[in-house]
């Protein structure tokens, strides 16, 4: 066998290196996913509900199949499974008869429907389409949310972000009343172990929280003694209905903060809760900003576990800082996270020679520019890169390290160097729901698990293969 | 009352009810139909279809036109191996954006095209067309032919947008396009004792050890169609003397057209199990007729059963009695199964498939035993109402049916496109027994609660705390 080795994005079929003019018009081993997977993820993360994808089946079975790979759980995303008849005559039937029968077999308390390219493009009205059905059914039934998710707009991080927006903007009543200790979370697309972090950190300083999404106990629960039709856990309608009461919103995620129609300044604008625009918590100084918004929020100090938190963190970096001090790194994934890795890689002495997501940003120079220190003259910033554009960047700025999902995979192999797995998807190792990464203690855990894959690989290219390092 | 439930609380869907059939119930059965909507059925689509066939003709350049979904969802998920080029197994999409959508695609599928094929140098190109492209329009085809004039390289569409059918009007799209290749290369030199062997998708570098077999005992194999795919044996495969089918569900249309036009004979077979292998080497040899080969034949068999079966019986000591469940995707590899499993002493309780036909369940119902439970495009709930109902102990199945059974405290076997071990052919029984003895006798399921036993549970916990009120557990329930 003459099996041809390499990255596959460089080789042509003889197994040769590729010569001539980079590809430009196609995307090459995309670094992004569709709309409707952010959307089902949010919806994943709300109490009884079923996400359901309008338009065709497969849709919605490879997605299901993609996040089950991640997260290993029961991930049921229903569908109105078009076919060739329903895209030229409109899905309105399939889309009543797919409904009722989410009520017959699943019981949800909520469906959260998601439109696909298809029946976008075909441009099924699908707000008219709730209507009717409701209208039929006399109001029974759980309440239906809509989302628009054309994958021909936007990413997997955008589908996120607009089905958390719909969310409230469908359920956050009106009111007069404020819960003093009452603060809204909206999170970026984390790990479920984070989502569980900042619920742990909200009770430290004695505030109720509405995380929106939370799909910690949905997408990584225990083990069951029945089936349940839909996992439990996730925030409940009555919470979101209550989140115009909270006292403030804090929301994660750069892009968000630069985002005029973001879910918290839509609640801010109509509803009156204020909202603190943050960075992803990773490393000290974000983390420190996530836990000045807290403090405001409770008008607490910092609980005394946090601040020994942060003093281990600050001495474990000062233990490896020179394992990592001066080390190059390569990061992609979803904007907001490879913003938040790009502050805490400049703050460990790493400099982010890459950062690359695959959607289109706003600003997102700007963005990097104002978490990462001492300028970005060296740095590759991409967006709407795929993993080609990524690759070819690395192979000329030869970094040290990559920061992201499993898909980074063939170009740490390449390269000959670690790649430490954070992101969606992580499916060729265990325990992506499991990974911390947020807070002092997130940080703690995954600036390990940089410093440990420096030291490893240090010790794997070593010649005499060094056992004390 | 939504989330937890007894297995008799699950419905299954009145429109779905003729799909779900008891062995020795009398019951009228039907299938081949599409999925209903909102049942959360297993299934993909027709583009996931055609991309599952074509996708492992390594020197091809394959190429998806439309919005990025689709192609991302696919990148490089398949294990199917290639023993050279690895173009396959990179993802190119045209990554449609909302202008494209609505002033049309043409354009930048060509651009994407010229780019690739002049930087790649692949042997032929295949372009999969979406739900998006089925609906704007696009003249994929003039687009095709414009490029093949342009750089000499096949480019060839595949009709395929998703909602033009099931998996299955995709496996007929990636057959009308492969075949657009048969009869294009020269056929000199191909042995009068020659096979083609059509759907075998080499997912854990099975293709190798069936290829090994045939040419052991002197039957060339043409082509490998398409598991380790080459553009150029596709070509030339027209010269083979038969076509061994072996996934028929996705390899029929091809292997029908190969008959009509070059009068090649086709027999259904499989390489899964000892007595299917078998069966498969003999089938070959006698085609033939030679006395000669038929003595190879037998004499391989005899060699590797010789060197393979008394391995095998320490598995079936640890596995006699259990039950499984199986869920695939097509009927050939149930049939299979069913054997297999009753080779290691284990029951079949229940058996599905996504795209099974009339034909395919007439002869599973046949295989089965009374009682057995055969469900057609089933879903999660009725797949986790069997497991509980029937207590199964093993299930069969992909990454879609994994959490079923692990939530359930069920052991279980991957024989999806997942798999990383080769389970076919003489060598490949004895990874399966390996593998599903390695699950289902894990001392794990001992902590699970459905199989916890009452004196392990959590001192001072609450027995009925994860039942619903009203409801039995599980194991109640089902009695």
């Amino acid at each position: 066998m003459n099996i041809c080795k390499g990255n596959p994005d460089t080789l042509t079929t003889t197994g040769e290196r590729t010569e001539g003019p980079l590809p430009a018009a196609a995307t090459r081993n995309a670094c992004k996913l569709c709309t409707p997977l952010g959307a089902a993820m949010v919806f994943k993360g709300v109490r009884g509900c079923l996400p359901f994808l309008h338009g065709s089946q497969g849709c919605a079975t490879y997605i299901r199949r993609y996040m089950i790979s991640h997260f290993r759980e029961p991930v049921d995303i229903a569908s109105s499974s078009f076919s060739e008849d329903d895209a030229i005559f409109g899905g309105a039937k399939n889309f009543a008869q797919g409904v009722d029968n989410v009520i017959h077999q699943y019981a949800p308390e909520l469906i959260g429907v998601a439109t696909t390219c298809l029946s976008e493009t075909i441009g099924d009205n699908m707000l008219g389409m709730i209507k009717t059905y409701q209208d039929k059914h006399c109001g029974d039934g759980p309440p239906l949310v809509h989302v628009s998710t054309p994958a021909y707009t936007g990413t997997h991080s955008d589908g996120y972000y607009s089905a958390i927006r719909e969310l409230i903007k469908a359920f956050a009543q009106p009111t007069r009343i404020t819960q003093p200790r009452m603060v809204n979370i909206l999170p970026a697309m984390m790990s479920c172990a984070d989502l569980r972090h900042l619920r742990e950190i909200c009770a430290l300083y004695e505030l109720e929280a509405t995380i929106l999404p939370d799909y910690s106990s949905t997408l990584e629960g225990g083990s069951w003694e029945c089936y349940h039709r839909i996992s439990p856990g996730g925030t409940s309608l009555d919470e979101i209905s209550e989140m115009a009461t909270a006292a403030a919103t804090l929301e994660i995620g750069h892009t968000q903060a630069v985002d005029k129609d973001s879910a918290g300044s839509w609640l801010e604008r109509e509803r009156g809760v204020r909202c603190d625009a943050l960075g992803w918590p990773i490393g000290i100084r974000l983390s420190d900003q996530f836990f000045a918004a807290m403090a405001t929020a409770s008008n607490r100090p910092m609980p005394a576990i946090l601040a020994d938190e942060r003093g281990r963190l600050v001495d474990a970096y000062v233990d490896a800082h020179k394992y990592v001090s001066g080390k190059r790194a390569a990061i992609f994934g979803e904007p907001d996270l490879v913003v938040g890795l790009a502050a805490f890689m400049s703050e460990i002495g790493v400099r982010p020679v890459i950062c690359a997501t695959g959607s289109k940003v706003k600003k997102w120079k700007e963005l990097l520019a104002s978490e990462i220190e001492g300028g970005t003259a060296d740095v590759e910033i991409l967006s709407d890169a795929d993993h080609a554009k990524l690759a070819e960047a690395a192979r000329t700025l030869k970094p040290d390290i990559i920061l992201g999902s499993s898909k980074g995979y063939p170009l740490a192999r390449e390269l000959k160097i670690p790649l430490v797995r954070i992101g969606f998807p992580i499916h060729d190792r265990i325990g992506a729901q499991r990974m911390l990464s947020v807070g002092y203690r997130g940080t703690l855990e995954l600036f390990d698990r940089v410093a440990n894959a420096l030291l490893e690989s240090r010790q794997d290219d070593s010649a005499t293969g060094y056992s004390y390092l | 009352m939504n989330s937890v439930n007894t297995p008799s609380s699950i419905r299954v869907l009145e429109e779905r009810s003729g799909q779900v059939w008891t062995k020795g119930s009398g019951k009228e059965f039907s299938c081949d139909k599409k999925s209903a909507a909102g049942s959360v059925t297993q299934r993909a689509c027709a583009f996931c279809g055609s991309r599952v066939v074509l996708y492992p003709i390594a020197d091809a350049l394959h190429i998806v036109h439309g919005p990025i979904g689709c192609a991302v969802y696919n990148w490089d998920i398949r294990g199917s191996l290639s023993s050279g080029p690895q173009l396959n197994r990179n993802s190119f999409s045209t990554d449609l954006a909302e202008k494209e959508v609505i002033f049309g695609g043409e354009k930048k599928l060509k651009a994407s095209l010229i780019e690739l094929i002049h930087y790649y140098r692949p042997k032929a190109t295949f372009v999969y067309s979406t739900c998006i492209v089925g609906l704007i329009g696009d003249d994929v085809e003039a687009v095709c032919k414009q490029v093949t004039k342009e750089t000499g390289i096949d480019c060839i569409q595949v009709d395929s947008p998703g909602f033009k059918g099931t998996k299955k009007s995709g496996y007929q799209a990636a057959c009308e396009a492969a075949y657009k290749l048969v009869g294009t290369g020269d056929t000199s030199g191909i042995s009068p004792y020659s096979i083609n062997l059509l759907g075998e998708f080499n997912i854990a570098g099975e293709a190798w050890m069936i290829r090994g077999y045939f040419e052991k005992i002197g039957i060339q194999v043409v082509s490998t169609i398409t598991g380790d795919g080459r553009v150029d044996d596709l070509r030339r495969c027209h010269g083979a003397k038969l076509n061994l089918v072996q996934c028929s569900g996705s390899m029929t249309h091809l292997s029908k057209l190969l008959k009509d036009n070059y009068g090649i004979p086709m027999e259904r077979v499989s390489f899964f199990g000892f007595e299917d292998t078998a069966r498969a080497i003999y089938t070959a040899a006698e085609h033939f007729g030679d006395p000669e080969l038929l003595r190879r034949a037998e004499e391989l068999v005899r060699e590797e059963i010789s060197l393979y079966a008394p391995k095998l019986k320490q598995y079936k000591k640890r596995l006699k009695g259990k039950k499984a469940a199986l869920y695939v995707g097509g009927a050939f590899k149930a049939f299979s199964l069913v054997l297999a499993l009753r080779a290691l002493g284990m029951k079949t309780v229940l058996a599905g498939t996504q795209t099974g036909s009339a034909e395919d369940y007439e002869q599973l119902k046949e295989i089965c035993d009374q009682g057995t439970v055969i469900v057609d495009d089933s879903n999660p709930l009725e797949l986790a109402k069997f497991v509980l109902e029937k207590d199964v102990d093993l299930f069969i199945g992909g990454v879609k049916e994994r959490p079923i059974a692990f939530k359930l405290g069920v052991a279980f076997c991957d024989h999806n496109h997942e798999r990383k071990i080769p389970l076919a052919g003489f060598e490949g029984m004895l990874h399966f027994a390996e593998e599903v003895a390695n699950s289902a006798c894990s001392p794990v399921w001992k902590f699970a609660p459905r199989r916890q036993v009452k004196a392990l549970r959590l001192p001072g916990s609450d027995e009925s705390a994860n039942q619903d009120p009203g409801t039995l557990a599980s194991k109640g329930g089902a009695a």
